[in-house]
Formats: C-alpha cells, sequence, structure tokens
C-alpha cells in the first residue's frame, strides 16, 4: 500500500471541502483499503466520514425507512425497527460477509462502490429506494450505472437512503463458494403499485428483471414464473458460473422469494 | 502408575497457541534487519531479455538487488527433485535446472527473477516496482492432458516427459481382461489442489561474519533436510556452518516440505550483505509459488467376472510436475501412487503406467496424501461403477475381494502387515445406518430432493519409509528418524527429534510415550525439535511418518535408557542387571524389596560419588550423564485402512450438494491420543471433501493462475460440514514395538471418492469431474429429467 494523508472530517462540508480529484471518502473501507493493499487503487487522500454523527443511524416513517450511509451492516441486521418494517432488508444484511465485515462495513459504501455481485443495490432497485446526496435525491433507478459506476460526481457524498416500505419483500442468493458474494440475488418486493424483481450478480450491474416483475404483477405467485426462460445473452461467465447457469438461477432464487415473501 | 498411552491428555501446546505466545518465523526480528521482496514473473513462458535494476537501485532505501546473473556467477545450486526415477524403456528421468533466481527464461507465473532487498518492507516493493524486465513471451504449456503435444518448454526434454514409468505387468494384465465377463473402465481427473497453510511461507536470514555461519530461521517441515539439501546442492554453505531453524510452523499438508527458492536467496544474500533478510510471504504469492497438489488425469480399467471378482486392473496416468520437479515431485506420482492403486483388493494382475509432464504452472508436489489419494481415488471410483454395472451391492462387493488373511501380500509392491477390513467395513455400515438409507432416500425424494449414498474403502502405504527399500527406488537419502533423550541431574526429561512438528500435536503425543516409557510424569518432559543445533539428525515430517518413525525412535531412545539404568541399580543395589526390573519409573530387584528410582538414578549418574567414600554408583567403564541416542530405520510402511461411507442431497433446481452425514470407521492401530486424532482425521476429511466438493487451482490457456485468492479459490468452511461420525477399529500394526499406524492423512485419501461416488449415486451414475461445483451438478439434474436418459 501505498502512503496517503488521512483526514478525520467533523461534517459533510468539511469532508466536501477536503475532497479533490485525488481523493476518496472512507466508511468502512471493506473494499477501499483492499484495494489499495493490492495496489488496485491509491489516492493521495483518505477522507474518514465515519466520525459525521448525522450520516449514521436508522428512521422509520409510516411509508419509508431511511438508513444513514455510514450505519454498518450489523446495525441493520439487528435494528429492530427495520425487523418489524422491512425484515428482508435486515436479513440481507445479516448475510453479508462474514462478522468483521459486516462489524466494519457501511450501507453507503456498499452502495457507492456498486460492486456487481453486491446485495445492497438490489435492495435499493426492489424498494424504491432514493439516494440522498449532499448535493441532491437520485432514483434508484437512475443511480446505479454500470459495473462499479453510479450517478454520484467527483466529491458527492451519500448521506443516507430513504427505502419505501413494501407490503411483502424477501431477498434470495445463491452465494459464490469462495467469496460469498452474490453468484445471483433476487429481491422481490411487492408494492401497492408495482412489483419488482430486483437482481444482483446475473449481469454487469443490478436491474429491474421486466419479465418476471411482469409475470408475478398478473399472479404473484411461484406458478407464474416456474417455467421461464430467461435471455442469458448479457448475463455474466466467469470460472463461477455461465450465463445460462445465472439466468437458471434468477428464476429458482426469484420463486424462493415469491415463497418466503 | 496409570498408562498415558490411549489417553485424551489435553495439549500441552494448546495454552501458548490460544493465549498468543506462539513463535512463528515472521514473529522473530533481528537488530539490523532489512526487508525482501521478489520480482517474479507475471508470464508463464518467456525469455528474459533484458533485466535493468539501473532506476530500482536509485530508490530511497535500497540496499541491495540481485538477480540470477549472481546467482549463476556464485555457483549456487537450484532446487532438486529429490528421487530419481527410471522410466520402463530403463533410461532415467529428465529434469531442467531450476535455478532460484531465473536467468534466461521463466516457466511459471511468479517464478523469480530477482529480489530486492530495503531498509524498509515499504521502500522494497516500492524499489521492485522499478526493476524492469524485458520479457519475450512464449506459447505456455497449461493442459495436463495435452502436455506432451505442446511446445517443447525445457530444452532437451521431448514431449515434456520427464519420464514414462510403469509398475505391474502387462501381458499378466492383458491374460487376465481376457479371461473378464466384463471390463469396467473410467476416465478421471484428479483436480488440481494448491495446499493454503494458514501461516503463509516466511524466512529470515541472518550472517555471522566472524563465525561465517548462517542462520535460517524458515517455516519448514524438516529443517535437518533443508540444510542438506542447501550445503550439498544449494553450496550455500557447508553444513556445519548452516543452522535451520523451523520454530512454531502453521500449518504444511506438505507444501513446506521443499526448500524455496526465497530460502536459498535469502541465504546467500544475507551472506553477501552482511545483513540479516527477512522475507513474508504475501497470501497470493502463496497461492502462486507454494507446491500445489494432485493433477492427475487417469484412463482405468478393471476387470472383473459376472459375480464380482476382480481379476486385473490398469490404470493410464498422466500426472503434471509443473514447471520444475521438485522434492517429492517425482516420487508422489510414482511410488507413493502405484503401489496403492489396487486398493484394499485382492487383484491378482494389475499394473500402473504413469507419463509426468512438465507444464507452465507452479511445481506440484506431496500435498497431504500425496499419491495415496489419486490412487484410492481410482480405483473406488471403478469398484463404485462396477458395482453399478453388475447390479451388487456396493459394500458386498467391496468384501468380494478384501483379503481375509493377513499379513496381505499385494500384487505389486507392499506386504501389510495387519488389518481387518470386513470388521472395518461392519462396523461402518452399522454407524452409519447403511441399511436404514433407503428410507432417508424416500424422504429426501418427497422434498423433491436427489439423494445418494458413497462407501470407500481404502489402505494407505505411510509411516514413510524402510531405507534401504526407498533407496533402492531413487530415493536420496534414507527415510529413518532419530531422538535423544536427556536427563537433567533433578530428574526432568528433554527429548529431542528429528521430526517436525506444525499441528501435528507431538509435544502432548510424544510426551505421553515417554512418559509411559519412563515413568516420569508428562508435566517433567519437554519435547525439542525444529532447530539443527538441537539435538540429532532429522528427516522431518511429512508421510504420516513422525509417530510410526520417529515416535519409535523415541521409544528406543528411552529402552536404551532403561537399560542403562538397571546396570546402574544393580551395582547400587549389589545385584545383577538382569535381576533388575523397571516399572512405572522404578528399578526393583527381583525377590527382593529393593528399588531405586528413576529420578535417583539420574541422580546417581551425573553426580557419581559420596563425601568421604571414595565410590562411585556406576559400574566400572560406565560413562556418567544419563542420555542416549537412537536412530530407526523402520521395517516397513504402515498401512492404516478404513471404510468410510457418506450421504448427500442435492437440490436439482440450483445443483447444491449438501453433505448430510459423513462417517469415518478406520484402523490407526494404537491410538496415543483420541482427541488428537479425532483433530487429525477431522483436518483430513476437511481437505479431503474440499477436494470433491469445493477446491480447484485453474490456469487459463496462457497460464494465467484464475483461482489466485479466496475471492475464487473456494476453501472449505466450517459451515460446508455436517458432525463427523468417527469410529475405529483397532488392528495392531507388527513392524513396531507401539503397534502404530500413521492418522494424518487418512482423511484426505478417503474422503474424495467417498463423497463423489455418493454425488455420482444421486445422479443416476452420471460421471462428473471434481469438484462437484453447484453448476455442474445442475447440468446433469437437468439429463435426469429429461425422457429415456441414461446414465452415462
Amino acid at each position: 500500500m501505498k502512503n496517503f494523508n488521512y483526514h478525520s472530517a467533523k461534517d459533510i462540508k468539511e469532508a466536501s471541502k477536503l475532497s479533490s480529484s485525488n481523493s476518496a471518502f472512507l466508511a468502512g473501507g471493506m473494499t477501499t483499503i483492499p484495494s489499495m493493499k493490492l495496489g488496485l487503487a491509491s489516492y493521495k487522500d483518505l477522507i474518514d466520514i465515519k466520525n459525521i454523527k448525522k450520516l449514521s443511524g436508522i428512521k422509520v416513517s409510516s411509508k419509508s425507512v431511511t438508513i444513514g450511509a455510514t450505519t454498518k451492516h450489523v446495525e441493520v441486521a439487528n435494528s429492530k425497527e427495520l425487523k418489524k418494517t422491512i425484515p428482508s432488508l435486515a436479513s440481507l444484511a445479516e448475510g453479508i460477509g462474514d462478522p468483521q465485515v459486516r462489524n466494519r462495513g457501511t450501507i453507503g459504501g456498499s452502495i457507492a462502490n456498486n460492486d456487481p455481485s453486491a446485495d445492497y443495490p438490489s435492495a435499493c432497485i426492489a424498494l424504491n429506494a432514493t439516494i440522498h446526496t449532499n448535493d441532491r435525491k437520485i432514483e434508484a433507478s437512475k443511480f446505479f450505472k454500470g459495473m462499479f459506476e453510479t450517478a454520484l460526481k467527483k466529491g458527492e457524498l451519500i448521506e443516507a437512503i430513504e427505502f419505501q416500505i413494501p407490503e411483502k419483500s424477501s431477498y434470495q442468493k445463491h452465494p459464490n463458494p469462495a467469496s460469498r458474494y452474490a453468484i445471483v440475488g433476487v429481491y422481490v418486493a411487492k408494492h401497492k403499485k408495482d412489483i419488482n424483481v430486483a437482481v444482483t450478480g446475473a449481469k454487469p450491474c443490478v436491474y429491474n428483471d421486466k419479465d418476471l416483475s411482469k409475470a408475478l404483477s398478473n399472479n404473484f405467485s411461484t406458478s407464474a414464473i416456474q417455467n421461464m426462460e430467461l435471455d442469458s445473452s448479457d448475463m455474466n461467465s466467469d470460472i463461477h458460473a455461465s450465463a445460462e447457469y445465472r439466468a437458471s438461477l434468477v428464476v429458482t432464487q426469484a420463486k424462493k422469494a415469491v415463497d418466503a415473501c | 502408575m496409570a498408562s498415558l498411552v490411549g489417553s485424551r491428555v489435553e495439549r500441552k501446546e494448546d495454552k501458548r497457541f490460544l493465549t498468543g505466545k506462539g513463535r512463528y518465523t515472521s514473529d522473530i526480528n533481528l537488530a539490523n534487519q532489512t526487508y525482501a521482496i521478489f520480482v517474479r514473473s507475471p508470464h508463464a513462458r518467456a525469455q528474459i531479455k533484458k533485466l535493468d535494476i539501473s532506476k530500482a537501485q536509485k530508490s530511497s532505501g535500497v540496499v541491495s538487488i540481485l538477480t540470477g546473473s549472481e546467482i549463476a556467477e556464485d555457483k549456487i545450486g537450484g532446487l532438486i527433485a529429490g528421487w530419481a526415477i527410471r522410466s520402463e524403456d530403463g533410461t532415467e528421468m529428465k529434469c531442467p535446472a531450476n535455478p532460484p533466481l531465473a536467468k534466461d527464461i521463466v516457466n511459471f507465473v511468479g517464478d523469480p527473477v530477482a529480489v530486492v532487498i530495503a531498509e524498509s518492507l515499504e521502500e522494497a516493493k516500492v524499489a521492485a516496482e522499478k526493476v524492469s524486465v524485458d520479457y519475450k513471451v512464449l506459447k505456455a504449456v497449461t493442459s495436463t492432458a495435452d502436455a506432451m503435444n505442446g511446445d517443447t518448454i525445457h530444452e532437451g526434454i521431448d514431449k515434456n516427459l520427464c519420464f514414462d514409468w510403469l509398475l505391474g505387468d502387462r501381458q499378466k494384465v492383458k491374460e487376465a481382461f481376457e479371461k473378464a465377463d466384463k471390463v469396467i473402465s473410467i476416465d478421471i481427473i484428479n483436480n488440481r489442489l494448491i495446499p493454503n497453510a494458514m501461516e503463509p511461507r516466511a524466512c529470515l536470514a541472518d550472517y555471522n561474519s566472524a563465525s561465517e555461519e548462517i542462520t535460517l530461521y524458515t517455516t519448514s517441515q524438516n529443517p535437518h533436510l533443508s540444510r542438506l539439501i542447501m550445503s550439498a546442492f544449494g553450496n550455500v554453505s557447508p553444513e556445519h556452518k548452516l543452522r535451520v531453524v523451523a520454530p512454531d510452523v502453521g500449518g504444511g499438508f506438505g507444501s513446506k516440505i521443499n526448500v524455496y527458492n526465497e530460502d536459498i536467496v535469502c541465504s546467500w544474500a544475507a551472506k553477501k550483505i552482511n545483513r540479516a533478510i527477512k522475507w513474508v510471504a504475501e497470501r497470493s504469492e502463496s497461492f502462486l509459488t507454494d507446491i500445489h497438489g494432485r493433477d492427475h488425469v487417469t484412463h482405468a480399467e478393471l476387470a472383473v467376472t459376472n459375480d464380482g471378482k476382480f481379476l486385473g486392473f490398469k490404470n493410464e496416468t498422466i500426472a503434471n510436475l509443473g514447471a520444475y520437479a521438485r522434492v517429492f515431485g517425482t516420487v508422489t506420482p510414482t511410488y507413493l501412487f502405484g503401489p496403492c492403486a489396487t486398493g484394499v483388493y485382492e487383484i491378482p494382475a494389475a499394473y500402473s503406467n504413469v507419463k509426468a509432464v512438465f507444464t507452465n504452472t507452479a511445481p506440484v508436489d506431496a500435498y497431504r496424501g500425496a499419491g495415496r489419494p489419486e490412487a484410492t481415488y481410482t480405483i473406488e471410483r471403478l469398484v463404485e461403477k462396477a458395482s453399478m454395472e453388475l447390479g451388487i451391492d456396493k459394500t458386498e462387493l467391496r468384501m468380494k475381494n478384501f483379503p481375509t488373511a493377513f499379513p496381505f501380500k499385494q500384487t505389486l509392491v507392499h506386504t501389510v502387515d495387519s488389518g481387518d477390513y470386513v470388521a472395518g467395513m461392519e462396523k461402518a455400515k452399522q454407524m452409519a445406518d447403511y441399511n436404514g438409507y433407503e428410507a432417508r432416500r424416500k424422504e429426501s425424494e418427497s422434498k423433491g430432493k436427489l439423494r445418494g449414498i458413497g462407501v470407500s474403502s481404502y489402505f494407505e502405504a505411510c509411516g514413510i519409509a524402510p531405507s534401504a527399500a526407498v533407496m533402492s527406488l531413487g530415493c536420496g537419502v534414507g527415510l529413518w528418524e532419530s531422538a535423544e533423550v536427556r536427563f537433567n541431574p533433578t530428574g526432568q526429561v528433554t527429548v529431542y527429534t528429528g521430526s517436525h512438528s506444525h499441528g501435528q500435536s507431538h509435544q502432548t503425543t510424544f510426551a505421553q510415550i515417554a512418559a509411559d516409557e519412563l515413568g516420569v510424569p508428562i508435566e517433567n518432559i519437554d519435547i525439542v525439535h525444529g532447530d539443527t543445533d538441537k539435538g540429532t539428525f532429522g528427516m522431518g515430517t511429512y508421510g504420516s511418518r513422525s509417530l510410526t518413525v520417529g515416535g519409535i525412535a523415541i521409544v528406543n531412545a528411552c529402552k536404551k535408557i532403561v537399560e542403562k539404568g538397571k546396570r546402574v541399580t544393580a551395582k547400587m543395589l549389589e545385584s545383577s542387571p538382569d535381576d533388575v526390573e523397571f516399572k512405572d519409573g522404578e528399578f526393583i530387584v527381583a525377590k527382593s524389596n529393593k528399588k531405586k528410582t528413576i529420578g535417583e538414578i539420574a541422580f546417581a549418574c551425573y553426580l557419581p560419588g559420596v563425601r568421604d567414600e571414595m565410590k562411585s554408583p556406576l559400574p566400572e567403564g560406565e560413562e556418567p550423564g544419563l542420555k542416549e541416542t537412537a536412530f530407526f530405520d523402520p521395517s516397513n510402511f504402515s498401512f492404516p485402512a478404513g471404510t468410510h461411507i457418506a450421504e448427500v442431497e442435492i437440490d436439482p433446481e440450483t445443483g447444491e450438494v449438501k453433505l448430510e452425514k459423513y462417517t469415518a470407521c478406520d484402523d490407526f492401530g494404537r491410538i496415543i491420543n483420541p482427541m488428537i486424532v479425532e483433530g487429525q482425521v477431522h483436518g483430513g476429511l476437511a481437505q479431503g471433501i474440499g477436494q470433491a466438493l469445493y477446491e480447484n487451482a485453474e490456469y487459463d490457456e496462457t497460464g494465467q493462475l484464475m483461482t489466485g485468492s479466496y475471492m475464487d479459490y473456494t476453501m472449505p468452511r466450517a459451515d460446508n460440514f455436517p458432525e463427523f461420525n468417527i469410529g475405529y477399529t483397532c488392528t495392531h500394526a507388527t513392524t513396531n514395538p507401539l503397534g502404530v499406524k500413521g492418522c494424518g492423512e487418512a482423511g484426505a485419501i478417503a474422503a474424495p471418492p467417498t463423497v463423489m461416488n455418493a454425488v455420482i449415486d444421486a445422479l443416476g451414475g452420471q460421471e462428473i469431474t471434481m469438484p462437484a461445483t453447484a453448476e455442474k451438478v445442475w447440468k446433469a439434474c437437468k439429463n435426469l429429467k429429461k425422457p429415456n436418459s441414461k446414465a452415462a
């Protein structure tokens, strides 16, 4: 790892001011630090935002749950309010990484990183989330742009993520046996007006599977998607799973999610 | 005094390890030490056109940068194969030179070309990035099966063929196959594995310019052997000027048998720069440059009668050696493999033919089980297939071909001294509730799941090995072991062993043995190992040899102590040594109440006199002191055996395989410490099941390792396993005084075929390769659903 300057910002304004073209915000550091250690990334300045109190915490209203950007996975997993309102989101957090990762990793960090196999982006899509930054509000459907790519501008900081409370929902993942990231993760959420089937791991970027949501909108049961075969032509293929296998897993995990709803 | 052998004595090493008081190589720091970073080839095969260190040399903190040219100039030797194998046609094997730093050509990704030594680790890393190497990239050879058709990697080694070896009689096999009712044949791949010891390799080399002595701290399973190789073949230093210390070592599994490039380079360079040099592998270096294991492609056939008698067996294997042949590289696919190829069965005619090939991949060498897992996988997959094709129950078919009398002279090499394979099978069946399987299968079926049951019976030849036998077969050294037992004047005992503990619990097991032999409380016994300056020579720990060879050396040294004690007692108590008996730490004169404790004898041996009397307790001519050394050369291998049974449940929608039940019934002879043996069985099973279901080292066609981190290489985790159901039968080994057999490798040997037989059973007999990943199994499940699909 190359040397860098460490800054601990006391508020959002200071964090924003410290930011430059050669800096990165540091929350849990679960991706940033290993990337720097492996020489895949290097920064002149790391701006630690963990000590900005305003960025952490879970707030529940009648229609939505807002989670601060530096809220740790373990806090999301253990939140009593969340277990009552969106239990699937708490259980998603409980399935991220291992205890060490959950004790440091943050929801904002995961979303800003937009790893194609990360769990949280699927929750944002399924739960019609709004990403609050220090500059604006971005709808989840416009936030995730591509592999490790988001709508965030340089120096823009996620403050919180606001999730719409669904009628029912479930997240099911088929983990990579080595890394335990999602080979495919499917987040099914039934809202009053719509049904989302958000898929992570299958393609370079999280997406809402229109075929599955349409089928489930007509008939919210596993039989509606039982024999569906998805187009695998733009799905990921690597040593862990072929595109064809991933396409099949999307349907299987969607069925499991509907069952669990 | 109650015997300690056979009891669950708590591990003496636990307090140290569990409270962070272990002392591993990277825990050791020396004054004024420097740090080494190795510059490694990013290409699998390339010529080094130019290596420019000028920029790097100017980098801050750089002490020295050394390359293949300097090491060649100093005539430092390369890494070697420890076993010379002869081909079927009588020609000697062909091995390339393996210089510690490559000078002209690199042969796998990770092959080191230079070492950067700097004042700090960070400065060494920064400077290493500035070493510029101009490579001419050549086409890599990476496939085991096709290696003989690829470009010639090493000049003068046609077809990349190291040797083409035969064990057995082709003609007899041909005749046996002609008599067969049926021939069962199979094509299998034994997947390549990466050992992944918890502690990465490390070394710290120090040079004393006054004594001209090099001290090398290193993560070795066999420090004495490393010193011998570095001195005799590496030309690093005369043996008496080289001290090798292997302190606490965090796992080896065979990967730390070899002397590695870094050991030689750091030792040589420390003398050159007259400073200590420390190197600690990063995990990615471990993946790339530790030896790998297995990697065989095999076609095997079994000739059978319709009623299930085995008549003949043949095995044609291509074994991948990787880029270079290392210490156990050439013996692993030959003498550790071929003799075990016929398994636990009476098969009158057999041969194994092994072609060992070089490829542009990391060197392949001994990994837990070394050769025996590959052999067992072949025969046990074949027997399971025979049971399906003949329609004979898998356990009945096996028992039908078990030997019933021991010693059992096998067709190929070994005479197995002891065993009872039928008893092992019966007990395993009972433990696994084999007869109740059908009900469990139906229950799985009712949930939409596929269930399978797999069996394998194994034996293995370990406790290596009789020196005359192995040296006649090409081994470069004898495989005896030594021990020294030293009493202090006040009665405590230090046992020096040439074996090395890197997880095996020698501190406890060996102390139990010595405590029983000498009648000394276990807390008064220390086991010392891992330092060539302490104790006599030893060949190290691998091949499940520590107890059956090293442990017996301890027993024999203890017996010498007791003999001396009898002589001294006889003198002190005015009796004859023949009339002195030794029991529970006391020397007793027969038919009398006269006795001396062993502590009194030790005291007398070290303080042989009394005030005011000109009198010695020692017989005339007896040396003072109480210390004995024994070298033990075994008369045979040790042959543990057993039957394992696994049940899996498969979700046909995802292909996920869940290991539901695992039963291991092993015969390890006399067990010294059942708790430690359970730990060894668990560890072996985890690695064996890992091979069957998860682990796979994969290279792409350019020779890049695709599974070079834990993100991509699936190490099994605790939640992948059911609770293991472990039991034993016990027939004592007749070839050593303790009656013990090896236990460390059994799990890794028996588990792969057991689990795969269960998976394949669930898939209706469809062959799939290891590891049985969810996707492979999912594809096979799709075939099952198709109407008229037949087991392929």
